[in-house]
Formats: structure tokens, C-alpha cells, sequence
């Protein structure tokens, strides 16, 4: 699956690859000195990728201390080297979703700020989850935006499951105290709840948030056992930000990093596992039922630089 | 959580007070921390560098004054370009004559442009037109239904030939039902898409193609890092972009995505979205957003600071020419109109401490103020050279002067009379022990405005 999604990129973007590719390739590629140029083009590679200018900041002086004292002196080695860091600054943690519990029902929640596509990777999951032969109810916990249920309605129909949905208008926090009672009484393996978009700062719509925790708890006291926050890659440096307030607000326990179909990188989730230590868990490359994939350090530095 | 933008950029600049002009290398610190600002706010790394640039060629050189804060003044600096880059305070919607105005919005998946569509909606039709929104995005499920849904809450009328569609003949179709429903504004939401999906961005060319619409409107959202200027460059490359629309601005994010956008698509900022709510849409603020690119409410007290900057500059620049007796009529009445901006005479002189004891009764203080508007009079009548070269006024362009001013050519030689005692008496008041303070004492009130 992991060469699936670096081919597949490969082959949607063969010929959008940019210019800063070749220069890289071009400054670092050869036996060439390391001087002042390489470095600012390390710089603006990583820094284009949205890893942010303080974080980037701090790899290039490490990398910096790493080249004198390894003795590093060409590009390519040099790129090695940091390749091999950023991977390993993004291993720490659990990337991989555990959807199976004991006995009951799993709880997924699902949440982020507005657009970041929320609603599709909820559809993805549960479809991804019913072929793997479980029972799967989805929750259309967003009751706010204009036709969001019906949006999570076609997508049941898309994955083949089940799905409880109110009014628009409706306490969210009412749908998923239903999805999760339905779910134990009807003996689902997952429950896969989808919420509405939220800007971060808006306290009561993090305290809405809370409640919809809080709700599902009293039915099942460790759920939710996944709670995945949907970041757009196109996000600049608010995404740390945004990491850090879903975080307080819930038991987050990994991010899903969508859109990584577009040429933009992601690069934010570096400074959200170093600085919050929040594990990056499934990536979204598309809009179809497929495009979801498991997260890994290594493809995605690879991409970082392609 | 880090240091204030304002507090980096005081320290960067120092040791800089005082120290004749600035240059590339005493700017250096200071610039870089502007530049760490522009790049923590999202602004595009070579939007960026080409914008530091032209700061420091804008800065260097410039005279660093004893009163001020370098620092200030290069924020100052900062703060002017990015209003300017970021153009004019408002840029209404194109309206077409005649005929039904079209709108099209574009955009990546997700930035908020089908609730844009509703917010226009509302907008207009509380200026009185009357909007058609039409549904053109047949792929996110249940996007026209949202879209509908919308209509509905906005009062407006809604079209669209469904999900099964060509979202090109809905489009077209869109405009004789315009006419049919006497709209008078068509609102096309197209789907979102990625600026390399070839399939996808030939089909929203088609749709420009066919409907030719008066607006097209690219729709990003205020927290979009770096690649903003790559999607936004294709979309440009792929559509004439009108403006563009920048959504969730109630958010915590700095928004320097709003610089990278209008610096590849050329197209102003029309709007922004503040809020999930209809009618949470503005229009834009070159000013508010600067601030909020460099940081906040810190930078605003910062540019207010910057702000004194230009007064102290003026006040020291003036000095200057005043103690080298350089001072001539311009600057006299540059000075005059600065006080005019301040308020009347008679508020001016109570604010200055101990004047208030010393102050002219109300009608005196009526007599300075027309006699003030009586020598501005003058001087505006005069030549920019014979303000500067007070000598040349012979006694024809007295006549003239006088005629342009409705005043006498009496009043015009006592004008130049007063102008070049007090001009006399200024330069030794400056040398002299006592500097200006003396000044306030050898004023003659309220006969003279000098
Ligand atoms: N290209 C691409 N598009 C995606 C991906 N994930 C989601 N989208 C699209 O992004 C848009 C928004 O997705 P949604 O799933 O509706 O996002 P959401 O977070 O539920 O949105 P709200 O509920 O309105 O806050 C849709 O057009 C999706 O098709 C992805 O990985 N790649
Ligand atoms: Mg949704």
C-alpha cells in the first residue's frame, strides 16, 4: 500500500514536478561544496513545504553542527543526512489506528476546523472498515452546515453502512449519544462519528466538542477510542495551532493530513509531532472512496523534497 | 510563547538611535525579524524575499533621527508597502449593463466557496438586486443540495440541472433562467478542484468560456501556507481571476496568504469572510490586514509609534532649515496646515501647558484664526517658486497674488513683511540659549498668526 501512494502521486504530478525540484537536485546533487547558496536552498525547499521558518530554523543549525562534525562536505550526502532526521523526527509515537476493541463497539470521532475534509475521510474509513468485513454505523453529528447529514448519507451508501442522522439544527451532541446507543444495541463493530467544521477559537464550538465526548462516554466510558484530527495540507502554520486547541479540547489521538494530491507538502505536521508529539496516522490523496492511505515518515519526507 | 514582534525588532535596533542613516548593515538584524514575521504569517517564501528587498532599498539611507526608534521607522516602512501592495480600501463587483452580471466562483476543495455563494447572495440582495445562485458542483455528494439550502436562508433564487448534469450546460442554461426569474445577478458555484487536475481545471475553462462571466472570483481560505501561490498561478494561468475572496478570517491565522495571492494574480482582495453566519462577509481592509499579517494588535500600537515617526521627521527636518534661515513659504505653510489638522487655534493653545494664562480673549483668538485663513490664502495663490523664492514677487505678482486671493495687495506686503521677521527671529530664537522656548514669548498674538 505505502509504494501505492508514492506511485500513484508520482504519476498525477510527473509533470507538475517544479523547478525547485531540479534545483535541488542541480545545488545538492553533484559533489558540490557546501556554501552559503545550499544552504538558503535547503532552506526555501523546506520552508515551501510549510515546515515553518522556526522549525526549519532549528533543523538547518543541527544539520549545520552534523556537517562539520561528520565531515560532511557534498550535497548528496548532506541530503541523506537530513532526509534520515526529518524521518526520524516524524517516527515517535503510534501511527497506526487500532479500530477493534474487546467487545463493543468502537468509537471513531472526527473532527477539525472547517473544509479540511472531515465528512470524506469519515466516508473513506467506514467504507475501508466494511470491506474489511465489520459492521459499521456513521454518525452525521454535524447539524449545522447546510446538507452535511445528506453529505454523510451518500457516503454510507458509497461504503454500503448504516448511518443515524437528526435535523438540521439538531444537538450534535444528541446524534451521538443515538449513534452510540444504536451502535451498542445493534451490535456494530465501529461507529464512525463526523463533525461539523470549527474554527478553533470559537470556545463554544470546543466546548460543543467536549460535550459530544463527554456524551458518548456515558454510554461507553473509554470511547472514543480514536479520535482523529482532519488537517487540510494545504495549511500553513496555523495548523500548529490548530493541533495544539483540538488537542486540549479532546483526547486526540492522531491526525489525517488530506489533500496531499495537490503539490502542497504538509510540511506543518513536523512542528505538530515535535512540539504536541501527535502521531500522523492515515493521509487522504484524493476524493474517491480509495484515496486514503496509513502514514509513513519515510514516503513522506521523500515527497517533502519531490 | 515567542518574543513580540515589537520587542525583537527594539532590540534588533538598539544601538541603532542616533546613528546617522540606515544601511544595508545596520538594517540587517531588523529586517531579518520582519522577515521571520512575514514567513510565521504564511506569506510566501520568494513573496518574501522580493518584499525585504524592496524594503531595504526603500530604507537605506533614509536618516535615523535622535526622537525616534529606528525600528519604528522601518515598520513604518513595512507596514506603508504591504498597504500598498495590498491596494485599495474597496473594490465593488463589476455590474454589467443591460443584462444579467455573472459571478463565478473557484477554487481548491473545501475553502468555503459554496457558502461565499450564499453571502453574496444576501449581500446583494440587501442592496436591492436580485441573485440567482446556480449549483455547478456535481461531485462533492450533496454539494447542490447544500447549495439550495443556502438559496433558501439567503431569500434568493436557486437553478441548477443536477448532479448528473453537464455542469457546463447548467452554467449556460443558468443565464436564460435569469431571465426568466427577472435576475438581475447570476452566482455560478462551481466545484472545487486541484490547479493539476487537467480534467478538472478544462472543464471550469469551459464553463468561463461559454457563460463569459463579469466576475471571476478565486476563493482561498486565510490559514493556506506556502503553496497559495502555486494553486492560485494556475488558476490565474487558467482563467482571468477578477479578485479574489479570503474566507475564515475569524480564525487565529495571520493570513499572509492574502500577500502571496494578490502578488501572482494581480487581482485585489474584494472580500473576506468573518464568520459562518450569511452575513459574516466584508469587504477588505488593506490596514486591518496588514497589522494582522506583522502580528496583531502589537503592530498596531507599533505603527502608531511609527506614526510619530513622520511628525518628529518633519518637526527635525524643519529645525533644520529654520536655523539655516533656508525656510520659505512652503514649508511655512505645510507647517500652517499641520496645525489646521490638529484642531483650531484656540483648542491648540489650551492643550500647551501655562498657555491657557496667557491666551488671547475669544475674539482676539477669532481676528488670529481668520487672519490665518486670510495668510493660507496667499500663500496658496502664490507660485510654487515664488513660495520658495519669496524675492521674485515684484509688484505685478503682488497684483496677482492679491486678485487669486481676494485679499489686498496691503495684505500681501504685510504678509511677506511679518514672514520675513519672523523668519529672522525664529533663526536667532533657534541659536540662541533659550531655544524655542523663547519662541513662545517673542509670538505676537493675536495681530499676527506668526
Ligand atoms: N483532492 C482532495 N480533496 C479532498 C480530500 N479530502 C477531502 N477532499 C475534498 O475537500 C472538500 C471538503 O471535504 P469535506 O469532507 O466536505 O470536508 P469537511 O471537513 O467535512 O467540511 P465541513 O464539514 O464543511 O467543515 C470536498 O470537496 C472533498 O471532496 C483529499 O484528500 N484530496
Ligand atoms: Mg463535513
Amino acid at each position: 500500500m505505502a509504494t501505492g501512494f508514492l506511485g500513484r502521486l508520482r504519476d498525477r504530478l510527473g509533470k507538475t514536478r517544479t523547478a525547485l525540484v531540479d534545483n535541488v537536485r542541480r545545488v545538492l546533487g553533484a559533489g558540490i561544496r557546501l556554501d552559503d547558496a545550499v544552504w538558503e536552498e535547503l532552506e526555501s525547499v523546506l520552508i515551501e513545504a510549510d515546515l515553518g521558518v522556526n522549525t526549519v530554523t532549528q533543523i538547518l543549525d543541527d544539520m549545520r553542527k552534523n556537517a562539520r562534525e561528520k565531515h560532511i562536505d557534498n550535497g548528496e550526502t548532506l541530503i541523506a543526512v537530513l532526509k534520515e532526521e526529518l524521518t526520524l523526527l516524524l517516527s515517535p509515537g503510534d501511527h497506526s489506528l487500532h479500530l477493534h476493541t474487546e467487545s463493543g463497539p468502537h468509537v471513531t470521532l472526527i473532527a477539525g476546523v472547517n473544509g479540511s475534509g472531515k465528512t470524506t475521510t469519515a466516508g473513506k474509513i467506514a467504507a475501508k472498515l466494511q470491506r474489511d468485513g465489520r459492521k459499521v454505523l456513521l454518525g452525521a453529528a454535524d447539524t449545522f452546515r447546510a446538507a452535511a447529514a445528506e453529505q454523510l448519507t451518500i457516503w454510507s451508501e458509497r461504503a454500503g453502512v448504516d448511518i443515524i442522522k437528526h435535523q438540521e439544527g439538531a444537538d450534535p451532541a444528541s446524534v451521538a449519544f443515538d449513534v452510540t446507543d444504536a451502535g451498542i444495541s445493534r451490535g456494530a463493530d465501529n461507529i464512525i462519528i463526523d463533525t461539523a467544521g470549527r474554527l478553533h477559537n470559537k470556545l463554544n464550538l470546543m466546548n460543543e466538542l467536549k460535550k459530544i465526548q463527554r456524551v458518548i462516554q456515558r454510554r461507553i466510558p473509554d470511547a472514543p477510542h480514536e479520535v482523529l484530527l482532519v488537517l487540510d495540507a494545504t495549511t500553513g502554520q496555523n495548523g500548529l495551532q490548530q493541533a495544539r486547541v483540538f488537542t486540549e479540547a479532546l483526547n486526540v489521538t492522531g491526525i489525517v493530513l488530506t489533500k496531499l494530491d495537490g503539490t502542497a507538502k504538509g510540511g506543518m505536521v513536523v512542528a505538530i509531532q515535535k512540539e504536541l508529539g501527535i502521531p500522523i496516522k492515515l493521509i487522504g490523496i484524493g476524493e474517491g472512496v480509495d484515496d486514503l492511505a496509513p502514514f509513513n515518515a519515510a514516503e513522506f519526507v521523500e515527497a517533502l523534497f519531490g | 510563547m515567542f518574543e513580540s514582534l515589537t520587542q525583537k525588532l527594539d532590540s534588533a535596533f538598539r544601538n541603532l538611535t542616533g546613528q546617522g542613516r540606515l544601511t544595508e548593515k545596520n538594517m540587517k538584524d531588523g529586517l531579518q525579524q520582519i522577515r521571520v514575521a512575514l514567513l510565521e504569517a504564511d506569506v510566501n517564501y520568494k513573496v518574501v524575499k522580493k518584499f525585504v528587498q524592496e524594503v531595504q532599498e526603500k530604507a537605506e539611507g533614509l536618516e535615523v533621527l535622535k526622537a525616534v526608534n529606528p525600528g519604528h521607522m522601518v515598520v513604518k516602512i513595512v507596514h506603508d508597502e504591504l498597504i500598498a501592495l495590498m491596494g485599495a480600501e474597496h473594490r465593488p463587483l463589476a455590474r454589467a449593463q443591460n443584462k444579467a452580471t455573472i459571478i463565478m466562483l473557484v477554487g481548491l476543495q473545501g475553502q468555503g466557496k459554496t457558502t461565499t455563494c450564499g453571502k453574496l447572495a444576501l449581500m446583494l440582495k440587501k442592496k436591492g438586486h436580485h441573485p440567482l445562485l446556480v449549483g455547478a458542483d456535481v461531485y462533492r455528494p450533496a454539494a447542490i443540495k447544500q447549495l439550495e439550502v443556502v438559496a433558501g436562508q439567503a431569500g434568493a433564487q436557486f437553478f441548477s440541472l443536477g448532479e448528473h448534469a453537464d455542469p457546463v450546460d447548467t452554467c449556460v442554461m443558468a443565464q436564460s433562467e435569469a431571465q426568466r426569474l427577472g435576475c438581475d445577478t447570476v452566482i455560478l458555484d462551481t466545484a472545487g478542484r486541484l490547479h493539476v487536475d487537467d480534467a478538472m481545471m478544462a472543464e471550469v475553462k469551459r464553463i468561463a468560456a461559454q457563460v463569459k462571466p463579469h466576475e471571476i472570483l478565486f476563493v482561498a481560505n486565510a490559514m493556506t501556507g506556502q503553496d497559495a501561490v502555486r494553486s492560485a498561478q494556475q488558476f490565474h494561468d487558467a482563467l482571468p481571476l477578477t479578485g479574489v475572496v479570503l474566507t475564515q478570517t475569524d480564525g487565529d491565522a495571520r493570513g499572509g496568504a492574502a500577500l502571496s495571492l494578490i502578488e501572482v494574480t494581480g487581482c485585489p482582495i474584494k472580500f473576506v469572510g468573518t464568520g459562518e453566519k450569511l452575513d459574516a462577509l466584508e469587504p477588505f481592509h488593506p490596514s486591518r490586514m496588514a497589522d494582522q499579517i506583522l502580528g496583531m494588535g502589537d503592530i498596531v500600537s507599533l505603527v502608531e509609534k511609527a506614526q510619530e515617526v513622520v511628525d518628529a521627521e518633519k518637526a527635525v527636518k524643519f529645525q533644520q532649515k529654520v536655523k539655516k534661515a533656508s525656510w520659505d513659504l512652503e514649508d511655512f505653510l505645510e507647517q500652517m496646515q499641520q496645525v489646521k489638522k490638529m484642531g483650531s487655534m484656540g483648542d491648540l493653545l489650551k492643550k500647551i501647558p501655562g498657555m491657557s494664562k496667557m491666551m488671547p480673549d475669544e475674539q482676539g483668538m477669532a481676528d488670529a484664526e481668520k487672519e490665518l485663513k486670510r495668510t493660507e490664502a496667499i500663500i496658496l495663490s502664490m507660485t510654487h517658486l515664488e513660495r520658495r523664492k519669496p524675492k521674485i514677487l515684484n509688484a505685478s505678482r503682488r497684483r496677482r497674488v492679491a486678485a487669486g486671493s481676494g485679499t489686498s495687495i496691503q495684505q500681501v506686503n504685510r504678509t511677506l513683511k511679518e514672514f520675513d521677521k519672523m523668519k529672522k527671529m525664529m533663526k536667532t530664537v533657534m541659536k540662541g540659549p533659550k531655544g524655542p522656548k523663547g519662541l513662545m514669548r517673542k509670538m505676537r498674538m493675536p495681530s499676527s498668526p506668526f
